[in-house]
């Protein structure tokens, strides 16, 4: 799906990368610890995460994750914006529970990586 | 080519900032997508590391025809037993590191899955030096 319909399943709020909503993504991830998600070889996956920190974005700057996802109402502070969008990422914040945003995203058709 | 940072012990709003360099260099002379990608992300599980630990660290990044050679050495408290720590889920990492999303014991072993090679030698009370080396000709492996 394009990033544009996830937001759209998410009732999400875009708050980086407006000009990148276009982008497939093939697969979903939902973690709050970044080792975990370093340890992924997969493109075209979006990150979902209640972890709204710089070490976030550079967690998905280094595993090349273009789209994330930060559940749980969490807010995306101005330096993680700065970050994403030196790195054209994709940042959205969305309101429900971690365990809803996924079971929205898998209903649409989103894969697991595993 | 040789690419030196410095890294600060407890700043985790660097950490990162040398991994993101040395991904920039990579991408710029054409290192394959692939190959960038298990590099930084045991450079940045490195780095990551010492920001945790130790009080202050170096990274030298060597970039020759055939491997690329990166050297991690901090000065902080050392690693007891490396064996251990080599263990998925093993950690002494502070609930300030694991607030970061990090400290749950994959660090070093995810190091150990994107590096061809790992040497890793430790004293306690002085430091740890973490070197690694990626083959740009996966053949040589």
């Amino acid at each position: 799906m394009k990033i544009n319909e996830l937001v759209n399943i998410l009732e999400g709020r875009v708050v980086c990368g407006e000009q990148f909503l276009d982008r497939e993504i093939e697969y979903g991830f939902a973690s709050d610890l970044m080792s975990d998600v370093l340890t992924l070889d997969i493109d075209k996956l979006v990150l979902i995460t209640g972890l709204n920190n710089l070490q976030t974005i550079r967690t998905a700057e280094m595993a090349d994750i273009e789209c994330i996802v930060f559940a749980r109402n969490k807010r995306i502070h101005p330096s993680m914006v700065e970050l994403a969008a030196e790195h054209q990422m994709v940042l959205v914040e969305c309101r429900f529970s971690m365990f809803k945003a996924v079971a929205r995203l898998s209903a649409a058709g989103l894969k697991p990586v595993y | 080519m040789t690419f030196k940072f410095e890294i600060e012990g407890g700043n985790f709003s660097k950490a990162g900032n040398a991994s993101s360099a040395v991904k920039k260099i990579l991408k710029q002379i054409n290192v394959p997508p692939a190959i960038i990608k298990r590099l930084v992300v045991a450079l940045y599980e490195g780095e990551v590391n010492v920001v945790a630990h130790a009080r202050k660290g170096w990274i030298k990044v060597v970039i020759e025809p055939e491997e690329i050679f990166v050297n991690i050495e901090d000065e902080g408290p050392g690693i007891p037993n490396i064996e251990l720590a080599m263990q998925e889920g093993y950690s002494t990492a502070s609930q300030k590191v694991r607030e970061m999303g990090f400290g749950a014991g994959m660090g070093l072993p995810n190091m150990k899955k994107n590096a061809d090679l790992l040497n890793i030698t430790s004293q306690v009370g002085k430091g740890t030096n973490v070197e690694i080396i990626i083959f740009l000709n996966q053949s040589h492996k």
